[in-house]
C-alpha cells in the first residue's frame, strides 16, 4: 500500500490546489481515504493532516472508510422524490439489511444517498457502481439483487 | 425507396439514461445485422426524451423508436430495413390520444420545441470531432480568430441580449467585458458544470452529447477575455460527460483548435477537467474557485467579483455550460437573429428538464416567454394517470413552487422572481394531487440544510431551524405560530446570507406558505394531509364490504400487519402497520368499486 500511495503522489505536483486531485486518486485506488494515506498526503503537499481532514471532510464523495465490493447510491432528486424514491430506498435497505452510511457484513454491498444522479427522466432510480437502475419499484429493487446474488460476480472497477 | 436503402444510418442514443436502458447492447446487435447490408449505425447523445429510451432512429427517413429492447432488432432489420415497413409497434404513442406517432418530426414533444443549444443532440456523434465539423462546428471559433476583434465579439454579445443561463441571469456580454478590461496578464476561464440541482440534467446531456460545442464557447470567450487556461469544473456523479469531455479535448487538440498557436493565429488556449468531489455549494463561484483551489467549497465575501479577481487572484470568467454553448451559435447566425427570440427582456431559449409527475419527462428547449401550460401540457403531455395538478417547481431547491393560476406565467426572468420562483439552471419539477406539498417544502429545505457550508449563520441555523418546524408540521405537531415564524426566518435568511444558496433557500417554503397555505393549516389545526403522504396523520384500513378476501395485500404486507382467511375480509393490525402503502396499490378492486384499502386521517390524539 505505502508504495502505491507514493506511485499516485507522484503523478501530481507539490501544491494545495492539486490535493482534491489527489484525494480523488487515492479513493479511486483503494476505495476510501485512509489515515496512512492522510499521513502521507500531508508530507507530500507540505499541509497539515487536519487541513486534509477538513477539505475531505467537507465533500460528499470523500470516505474514510472501506466501503463494500458495490457501492449502491440511491438517488434522493426531486423527480425521485416525487415519484417514491422514499420507498425504494427503505427497499434497498430491508434487502441488505443495512442503512445509508453503512457496509454489509460480508463487505458486499455500501449504501449511500446521493443529491441527483441526473437520470430523473427515469425516476426513481438508484446507481449499482457506475451503472444506473431507472424506473424502480419495490419489486424492481428486489429483482436486481435477487439477481446479483446469482450471478456472483460482477465488474467493480469501473 | 430502395436507394436510400444503403445510404440510412441508424441512430443509437448513448445518453445516460439510454444507457442504462442498455441501449449498448442494442448497437451491437444491430451492427451485426446492419453490416451485411452496408447500413452504418452510430452512436449519439441525448435526445432529451429520456423517458421513451433506448430511443433508435432510422435517418434518412425520420423514424423514430422508443423503448426498444434487444429482442426488437430482428424486427427493426428484416421489416424496416430490409423491406421498408417501419415497426409500428416501436412508434412513441401519445399518451393523450394514444395514436402511435411515426417521424421525430410530427411529435408533440419535439414538434413545439426550438431546439438551438441542443440543436446536434441526438443527431451527432459526440466521441467524433469530425461529425461536429461537418455542421459548422469551429466555424464560429475561426471567425472570431480571423475576422473580428474582441471588441467586436463582445459587442455582438451584447446586442444579443444573452444572460447567463446558470440562473442568475446577469449580462454575459457584461461580465466578458469586465473581465477583458480586467488587469493582469494571466486569466482564467471558467466553465461551471457543476450541476447539482436535484432534478435537472440539461448541462448534463449538452455534455455529453455535444460537448464540442460547449469548448467551442469556451475558446471563443478565452479569446475574447484574453485568457490562456480553461477549467470545465464538472461533477463528479456525471462519469459519461467527464469522458466525452475528454475525448473531445483530445481530438480537438488533435485538431489544432486547443493549445499552442491554434489554428495558426498565435492564440494560446488549453483546457482542462476539474472533477468536483459533491458539494451542491460549489455551483457557486466563488465557492467553486475555492474548491478548484484546494480547498473547502465556501464561498467568498463579494466583491471582489470573480471578474477581478479570481482563481489564484486572478481575473476570471466563469460561465455556465448553456451560455458557453450559445456564444458559437451568436457568432455564427448573428446578434440580430438571437435578439428576435425570446422576449423583450429575456433573449433566446430555455433549456429545461421537465421531470416529475408528468408524461413526457426530458429534455425540452422553447423560446423564452414560452407559458408554463404550454411546456407542461402541449410539450410535456399533462399529468399521467387522470391525476390533478399540484405544483411545479421551477429552479430547483433554491426555487419556488408555483400553483395552477401560474400555468399562464411566461417563463423568463423577471417574470418568475416576480412570482417569488427563479429561473435557475433550469429544472422543472410538476407535482400531482399525490404530492404533499408541506412535505415537498421540507424536502427541500432538508437538502440545503444539509448542503449549507455553514460559514454564515443565517444559512447555517436558520435553514435548519427551518427544517426542524416543517418537519414537526408533518408529524401533525405544528402550531399557528409556526407559520409566522417560516416567513420570519425566511425573510432573515433571505436578506442576511452570504451567498446565493443562503438566499435563495427559503423560496420553496416561502412560495408554498403563499400559494398553498391551506395545507399548511390543514396539517396543524385539522391534523390532516390531504395528499395522504404524511405518514403520522395517515391511516390504512379495509372497507369490509369491498373486500373480496383475495389475499394479494396479506401477500405483499412486508410486515405481516395484514391477516385474514381467503374470501373473508382482512384485517390491518396498526401496531404493525409501517404505512408503506404497498397494500393500498396492489389492491385489484381500485378500479371496479373503488379501493377495498382507503388511506384516511387518523383521528386527532386529545
Amino acid at each position: 500500500m505505502p508504495e502505491k500511495i507514493e506511485s499516485i503522489l507522484q503523478k501530481y505536483s507539490r501544491g494545495q490546489d492539486e490535493l482534491i486531485p489527489i484525494l480523488q486518486g487515492v479513493q479511486k485506488e483503494f476505495g476510501y481515504i485512509s489515515l496512512e494515506s492522510v499521513k502521507k498526503i500531508s508530507r507530500y503537499l507540505r499541509i497539515t493532516e487536519n487541513q486534509i481532514y477538513g477539505v475531505s471532510s467537507f465533500y460528499a464523495q470523500f470516505r474514510f472508510t472501506s466501503p463494500g465490493r458495490h457501492l449502491i447510491k440511491a438517488c434522493r432528486g426531486t423527480a425521485c422524490h416525487v415519484r417514491g424514491a422514499q420507498r425504494i430506498l427503505e427497499e434497498v435497505k430491508k434487502q441488505l439489511g443495512i442503512t445509508e452510511g453503512e457496509t454489509t457484513p460480508d463487505l458486499e454491498y455500501s449504501l449511500e444517498t446521493v443529491a441527483c444522479i441526473g437520470c430523473c427522466a427515469l425516476a426513481p432510480c438508484i446507481m449499482i457502481n457506475e451503472e444506473v437502475h431507472g424506473r424502480l419499484s419495490d419489486k424492481g429493487v428486489a429483482n436486481i439483487f435477487s439477481k446479483k446474488g446469482t450471478e456472483g460476480e460482477s465488474d467493480d472497477t469501473n | 425507396m430502395t436507394q436510400t436503402e444503403n445510404t440510412r444510418t441508424i441512430l443509437i442514443c448513448h445518453g445516460t439514461g439510454c444507457v442504462s436502458s442498455k441501449s449498448p447492447e442494442i448497437r451491437t446487435a444491430l451492427e451485426k445485422e446492419t453490416q451485411r447490408l452496408g447500413i452504418t449505425t452510430k452512436l449519439t447523445g441525448c435526445h432529451g426524451f429520456c423517458q421513451q429510451g433506448p430511443i433508435v432512429i432510422v435517418e434518412p427517413d425520420g423514424v423514430f423508436y422508443t423503448r426498444v429492447g434487444v429482442e426488437d432488432v430482428t424486427d427493426i432489420v428484416n421489416s424496416h430495413l430490409q423491406n421498408n415497413k417501419p415497426v409500428g409497434r416501436l412508434f412513441y404513442q401519445d399518451p393523450t390520444t394514444g395514436k402511435r406517432i411515426q417521424h421525430y418530426r410530427d411529435i408533440p414533444f419535439y414538434k413545439m420545441q426550438q431546439r438551438l443549444i441542443l440543436r446536434n443532440c441526438g443527431h451527432i456523434n459526440p466521441e467524433e470531432i469530425d461529425d461536429y465539423l461537418a455542421v459548422g462546428g469551429y466555424e464560429a471559433l475561426k471567425k472570431v480568430l480571423f475576422e473580428m476583434t474582441p471588441e467586436k465579439v463582445i459587442e455582438n454579445i451584447n446586442i444579443s441580449g444573452l444572460r447567463g443561463r446558470g440562473g442568475a441571469g446577469f449580462p454575459t456580454g457584461r461580465k466578458w467585458e469586465i473581465c477583458s478590461k480586467a488587469s493582469g496578464e494571466e486569466k482564467y476561464i471558467i466553465c461551471n458544470a457543476d450541476e447539482g440541482d436535484p432534478g435537472a440534467f440539461m448541462d448534463r446531456s449538452i455534455l455529453e452529447a455535444d460537448p464540442h460545442s460547449v469548448l467551442e464557447g469556451m475558446s471563443i470567450a478565452a479569446h475574447t477575455v484574453g485568457a490562456k487556461k480553461g477549467f470545465i469544473y464538472v461533477r463528479a456523479e456525471y462519469p459519461l460527460a467527464v469522458k466525452r469531455l475528454e475525448i473531445a479535448i483530445a481530438q480537438a487538440r488533435k485538431k489544432g483548435f486547443l493549445g499552442k498557436d491554434i489554428l495558426g493565429s498565435g492564440f494560446d488556449f488549453d483546457i482542462e477537467i476539474f472533477e468536483g468531489a459533491g458539494a451542491f455549494v460549489c455551483g457557486e463561484e466563488t465557492a467553486l474557485i475555492e474548491s478548484i483551489e484546494g480547498r473547502r467549497g465556501m464561498p467568498r465575501h463579494r466583491p471582489p467579483f470573480p471578474v477581478q479577481s479570481g482563481l489564484w487572484g486572478k481575473p476570471t470568467l466563469i460561465n455556465n455550460v448553456k451560455t458557453l454553448a450559445y456564444t458559437p451559435l451568436i457568432i455564427v447566425r448573428g446578434a440580430d437573429w438571437f435578439s428576435d427570440i425570446g422576449t423583450e427582456r429575456s433573449k433566446g431559449t430555455a433549456v429545461f428538464s421537465i421531470t416529475g409527475k408528468v408524461a413526457n419527462c426530458g429534455l425540452v428547449e422553447v423560446p423564452m416567454g414560452t407559458t408554463l401550460h404550454e411546456i407542461i401540457y402541449g410539450i410535456g403531455g399533462g399529468i399521467p394517470n387522470r391525476k390533478k395538478f399540484k405544483a411545479v417547481q421551477t429552479g430547483g431547491p433554491s426555487g419556488g413552487c408555483l400553483s395552477e393560476e401560474f400555468l399562464g406565467l411566461p417563463v423568463d426572468y423577471e417574470s418568475l422572481t416576480s412570482a417569488g420562483s427563479i429561473m435557475g439552471s433550469g429544472g422543472l419539477v410538476v407535482m400531482d394531487e399525490d404530492t404533499c406539498i408541506v412535505d415537498v417544502a421540507k424536502y427541500f429545505l432538508d437538502f440545503t440544510q444539509k448542503e449549507s457550508c455553514g460559514k454564515c449563520v443565517p444559512c447555517r441555523v436558520g435553514t435548519r431551524l427551518m427544517f426542524e418546524i416543517l418537519d414537526r408540521i408533518t408529524h401533525g405537531e405544528g402550531t399557528a405560530e409556526d407559520l409566522l415564524a417560516l416567513r420570519t426566518l425566511g425573510d432573515t435568511i433571505k436578506k442576511g446570507a452570504l451567498c446565493g444558496l443562503g438566499q435563495t433557500a427559503p423560496n420553496p417554503v416561502l412560495t408554498t406558505l403563499r400559494y398553498f397555505s391551506n395545507e399548511y393549516l390543514e396539517h396543524i389545526k385539522e391534523y390532516r394531509c390531504r395528499a395522504s403522504v404524511c405518514k403520522d396523520l395517515i391511516e390504512f384500513k379495509v372497507i369490509r364490504e369491498k373486500c373480496t378476501g383475495c389475499q394479494s395485500c396479506v401477500r405483499i404486507c412486508p410486515t405481516g400487519a395484514i391477516t385474514g382467511p381467503r374470501s373473508k375480509p382482512h384485517n390491518i393490525d396498526a401496531s404493525k402497520c409501517i404505512k408503506c402503502r404497498s397494500c393500498y396499490e396492489i389492491c385489484r378492486f381500485d378500479a371496479i368499486a373503488g379501493n377495498a384499502i382507503v388511506i384516511r386521517t387518523v383521528e386527532k390524539k386529545s
